[in-house]
């Protein structure tokens, strides 16, 4: 089977760590922070390699769109498994300066450029959780979409996809034909981590660099971040020694 | 003047629609509301009662069932063009989040997901980074959509004089997406969003069997169960009743914690609840430091103990 597959990786803030808001309340801090490939492009990865290891997939293109430092989650991406490796690169704080919109776009010239089949997205990014980015992308392609997939099937020797979806009350499945959008929700695999023979050979697959201007895309800023705040913190820690008292207090409260 | 898409299921519409209805409201400007599926007639009448709607338009056509994102979205474009809308209002639920952002994309313009506050037309409240941060935001965009969180907004009320139908625009139905099967979780108990209680339980409950202690609960409650992550994964209980930054976000009367820990993941999900209560038997879990009551022990000896008092 020949398909292209193409996934998109963004480097994140490490799940991890508690995010800080700046004294300024401008920004989250993310300068002196780990960063790590986002949790949910770590799965879409894994089930690109997956198709490419049941020979289902013929190559596997990751892109990322952002600073330099996002050659690093690009590296990780060829030493699961990824053939080459695309990088956008352009700013982006971690705080709304590159926005789904912009992203879409890079990623549509770029699917066009590497004539992609199917393009696997993480379900939304865990800095921003805007979950917008696959399903423009899938717009602008005019391509169909099938998202928070939980399962992958390609049938008909690479014409159409089988997805399961997780939906809200339960689950549904949804065919289409190639080529087409996926993201992935948490349930679709178990990513694998990168060997330290992999992440040697990673380093010698290839790399190209990319502009918005090579690809002619404004990444402008549609949406302006007035300000960043702490939410409201809860006064907790009451410790009670008994149901009864639990009882009680909750009575006292009425939510019993 | 705002759209509001309109969610619907079996001909019920969906609880967070009325949610993101009280968030148009809020926008200034008339409100009109966008109803399409097979039983869109049906529902539109419900629809037309609700305020502050002064027009439904109905899509009646099958092609628009099961919220396939491809067709939906070139309605929802193609109604913003015939109807020169300043915004365009989904819920942040499984189909909101589906459709909108394509729509978004076919009329260009930026989408904000997940708003908690309306401060202005333009100027939106919504958390991220998995709710530690707060983020006002401005959009420079003509037409603004919003993905609205339900726990966010009130329900819309019902209004004296029902709101007048017209046919959707004409959109071309390019979806080539089939749907094949779904498998939804049946439940007597409310849906997870709305529920007034939550009891919701992690990897500690050991099994699935030991959910039914849950149930107990929440049933005596007149609630509903929720689970962390970890239950999920460990197979114990469905998918669909996540809590947290990537599952349900609910805001109950209350919740109750059993067995989680409280990771930035899960707390995302439940930290809006009116009181909180966390049963553990690890008391430097950092649940214990956002509940308003802690209770440290064994949760098989808790839980039953705790239904049997209620009971009482």
């Amino acid at each position: 089977m020949s398909l292209r597959v193409l996934v998109a990786c963004k480097r994140v803030v490490d799940f991890a760590v508690k995010p800080r808001v700046n004294a300024t309340q401008t920004a989250v801090d993310t300068k002196t922070v780990k960063h790590s490939m986002n949790p949910f492009d770590e799965i879409a990865v894994e089930e690109a390699v997956k198709l490419k290891e049941a020979k289902q997939a013929a190559s596997i293109v990751a892109v990322s769109c952002g600073p330099a430092k996002c050659q690093e989650v690009l590296r990780t991406a060829l030493a699961m498994g990824a053939d080459s490796a695309v990088h956008v690169e352009c700013e982006d704080d971690g705080n709304g300066l590159l926005q789904p919109l912009a992203v879409a776009k890079l990623l549509q010239k770029t699917a066009e450029k590497e004539k992609a089949d199917l393009i696997i997205l993480g379900k939304q990014a865990i800095d921003d959780d805007a979950s917008q980015t696959g399903q423009m992308l899938a717009g602008l392609l005019k391509w169909p979409q099938a998202t928070f997939a939980s399962k992958v099937e390609i049938l008909e020797s690479g014409k159409k996809v089988q997805v399961t979806r997780e939906i809200d009350g339960g689950m549904e499945t949804v065919s289409a034909p190639l080529p087409a959008v996926i993201t992935a929700d948490l349930r679709l695999n178990e990513p694998r981590y990168a060997t330290l023979p992999n992440i040697m050979k990673a380093k010698k697959k290839p790399l190209s660099k990319l502009t918005p201007a090579d690809l002619g895309v404004d990444i402008k800023p549609r949406i302006e971040t007035l300000k960043v705040a702490e939410p409201p913190v809860r006064q907790g820690g009451r410790i009670v020694e008994s149901v009864d008292e639990l009882v009680t207090l909750l009575k006292k409260d009425g939510v019993v | 003047s705002s759209l509001v898409v309109v969610e619907h299921k079996d001909g019920q519409i969906a609880p967070s629609t009325l949610n993101a209805l009280s968030a148009a409201a809020k926008l200034g400007g008339t409100v009109h509301a966008l109803v399409a599926g097979s039983t869109s007639d049906a529902v539109a009448d419900q629809v037309a009662k609700l305020a502050p709607i002064s027009k439904v338009l109905v899509a009646s056509d099958a092609a628009y069932d099961h919220g396939v994102a491809e067709n939906n979205a070139s309605l929802i474009a193609a109604a913003q063009k015939a109807g020169n809308y300043s915004h365009i209002v989904a819920a942040h639920s499984a189909f909101g989040k589906n459709v909108l952002p394509r729509a978004a994309a076919l009329l260009d313009v930026a989408q904000v997901s997940d708003v908690t506050g309306v401060e202005s037309a333009d100027t939106f409240t919504r958390p991220f980074y998995a709710g530690n941060a707060i983020a006002t935001v401005k959009s420079n965009d003509a037409v603004k959509l919003l993905t609205v969180r339900p726990t966010a907004f009130p329900p819309a009320s019902t209004q004296d004089a029902a709101a007048a139908k017209e046919a959707a625009p004409d959109a071309e139905k390019t979806g080539t997406t089939q749907w094949i099967k779904e498998e939804v979780v049946k439940s007597d108990r409310p849906d997870l969003g709305n529920a007034r209680v939550v009891v919701s339980g992690g990897r500690a409950l050991k099994s699935g069997d030991n959910f039914k202690i849950l149930y107990n609960l929440a049933d005596k409650l007149g609630g509903t169960v929720g689970a962390s992550r970890a239950a999920v994964d460990a197979g114990y209980v469905d998918n669909s009743l996540q809590i947290g930054q990537t599952g349900k976000v609910v805001a109950p009367e209350l919740y109750i914690a059993v067995g989680i820990s409280g990771a930035i993941q899960h707390v995302a999900g439940m930290k809006e609840s009116k009181v909180i209560v966390a049963i553990n038997k690890d008391g430097e879990a950092p649940i214990f430091q956002l509940a308003d009551y802690g209770l440290v022990g064994d949760l098989f000896k808790i839980v039953p103990e705790l239904t049997e008092k209620i009971k009482a």
